[in-house]
């Protein structure tokens, strides 16, 4: 089976100071990889230069499109790297408002996506969009109010439908349960995990939070100062880490 | 189906003054399909820590552990992880799931991750947690408000719902009332005729001797400078 994102050495400097270096891995169609380490550890640095929001100095990120199979998405032209962050990838940023927009309805923030690839019939918009907000949770009588009136976790499951409205086939994911309360939490988890077994959804998922990453990653990178510092199956490093700051890191949490 | 060459355990604590803590030298065993291998030794002397080897969960520092011809010590996660989706399933003593599913999604889950049509897995999972004893009118609520016994039926029809050619199984019997006793032993009887290699924890002696066809005393493995 073809890699769904190959990356290969992967760096990012600012100036003299490593934002990360020596990153690389294959993630597989189905799979959901997370990253985790502390911040500072240059988690969010990679997972931007992945998605296209940084420009890594150094090294190829080599995506499994549908028309031409596997490609440097660093060579592509920027319109067509642009069509690519519309369709086939979703970015779900840890603050809803970086990732939706405040000023338009719910359910525009959803249409807004599907129009952006080609849709333009008003009703069947407006249907998929209303289907969107059901399978987040978000009762349909709120389509047309701004995100700006929804709580956290709702603007948190309106930015998830929106980014998965298109079906993409990679999702990044910046701690996308930071902030959240528990109960919210724990819904969003439910449905996150429930929307990358029904639509084989790949995934990445930065986070800091080591139970998230239990429940919804099959691998776990650890990162620290810019570096890999262990990898390997998400319960394997947890239950049996091998790096010094992998035992410090699962160590650190509190029992519940 | 298992096969455990020269395998070797130790625990490095980088984070207090580096101590070394071995565990495993030179464990060599095999189970066969078909046969139930009962792992006993006291306290303390690395019958789940041979356990989570055989899964994949915790790393071997020496030695080979081949499972269903595949060297778990040298393998990708993701040939684990299709190596614990179709062949090697583990009972822990413990329920971990995501909050808010439905015990009977919980229990369906390992066929529908298979492939196993909706119905079909459904029915699998109503049918053993019928054997288990947990009412109906409880499937639709996530187990985690679940009493620790129902935790551990709930558990356990997850581990059986696939057929798994290796089973791995820690404690099946604790905290288990006599009828839902005598429904979990009868499941490893089942999935034994069914040629299912198993290799087992049991500390209720009565429920090792009808089920498993050996022991293997994990103290052996013990290195011998701590014993």
């Amino acid at each position: 089976m073809t890699p769904l994102l190959q990356v290969r050495n992967i760096e990012k400097r600012y100036g003299a100071r490593i934002g990360c270096a020596d990153v690389s891995f294959d993630l597989y169609p189905g799979e959901v990889l997370g990253i985790v380490g502390e911040s500072g550890s240059g988690k969010s640095t990679l997972l931007n230069c992945l998605a296209g929001h940084q420009s890594p100095d150094q090294g190829e990120v080599i995506f499994d499109t549908r028309a031409d199979g596997p490609r440097d998405v660093r060579q592509m032209p920027e319109a067509e790297r642009r069509m690519l962050s519309r369709t086939d990838w979703a970015f779900v940023h840890q603050n809803p408002r970086d990732g939706l927009r405040m000023r338009v309805s719910a359910g525009g923030n959803v249409g807004e996506r599907l129009m952006a690839v080609g849709a333009r019939h008003y009703g069947d918009i407006r249907q998929t969009a209303g289907d969107w907000l059901s399978k987040v949770e978000i009762d349909t009588a709120r389509m047309d109010d701004r995100p700006s009136a929804f709580s956290g976790g709702m603007q948190q499951r309106l930015q998830i439908a929106r980014n998965l409205v298109t079906g993409p086939r990679l999702v990044f994911m910046d701690e996308p349960t930071g902030g959240l309360d528990v109960s919210v939490q724990a819904r969003l988890l439910d449905l996150l995990r429930g929307l990358v077994r029904r639509m084989g959804l790949s995934a990445i998922i930065v986070t800091h939070d080591l139970a998230v990453v239990r429940l919804l990653a099959d691998r776990l990178m650890v990162m620290k100062s810019g570096h890999v510092v262990e990898t390997g199956l998400t319960d394997q490093v947890l239950d049996d880490p091998q790096h010094a700051y992998t035992q410090l890191l699962v160590s650190s949490v509190l029992q519940v | 189906m298992i096969t455990v060459t020269d395998l070797g355990k130790s625990f490095t604590l980088h984070n207090q003054n580096s101590a070394v803590i071995p565990v495993l030298e030179g464990a060599n065993f095999s189970v066969a399909a078909g046969e139930c291998v009962a792992l006993t030794g006291e306290s303390g002397a690395g019958k789940s820590t041979v356990m989570r080897i055989l899964y994949g969960n915790y790393l071997a520092q020496a030695g080979r552990v081949v499972v269903n011809g595949l060297d778990i010590t040298t393998a990708t996660p993701r040939e684990i992880l299709t190596l614990r989706r179709e062949v090697l399933g583990y009972v822990s003593q413990f329920l971990r799931v995501v909050p808010r599913v439905p015990t009977l999604e919980v229990v369906a889950e390992p066929l529908l991750s298979l492939g196993v049509a909706e119905g079909e897995a459904r029915a699998r999972a109503a049918d053993l947690l019928t054997r288990l004893r947990i009412p109906e009118r409880l499937w639709p609520l996530s187990p985690t408000t679940f009493s620790g016994g129902e935790q551990q039926r709930v558990n356990i029809a997850r581990g059986f719902a696939h057929r798994y050619p290796v089973l791995l199984l820690d404690e099946p019997t604790a905290s288990l009332d006599a009828q839902n006793r005598e429904t979990v032993l009868s499941l490893i009887e089942e999935a034994k005729a069914e040629g299912a290699a198993i290799v087992g924890i049991f500390h209720d002696l009565e429920a090792r001797e009808r089920v498993a066809d050996r022991a293997i005393d994990v103290s052996v493995f013990t290195p011998r400078k701590i014993a």
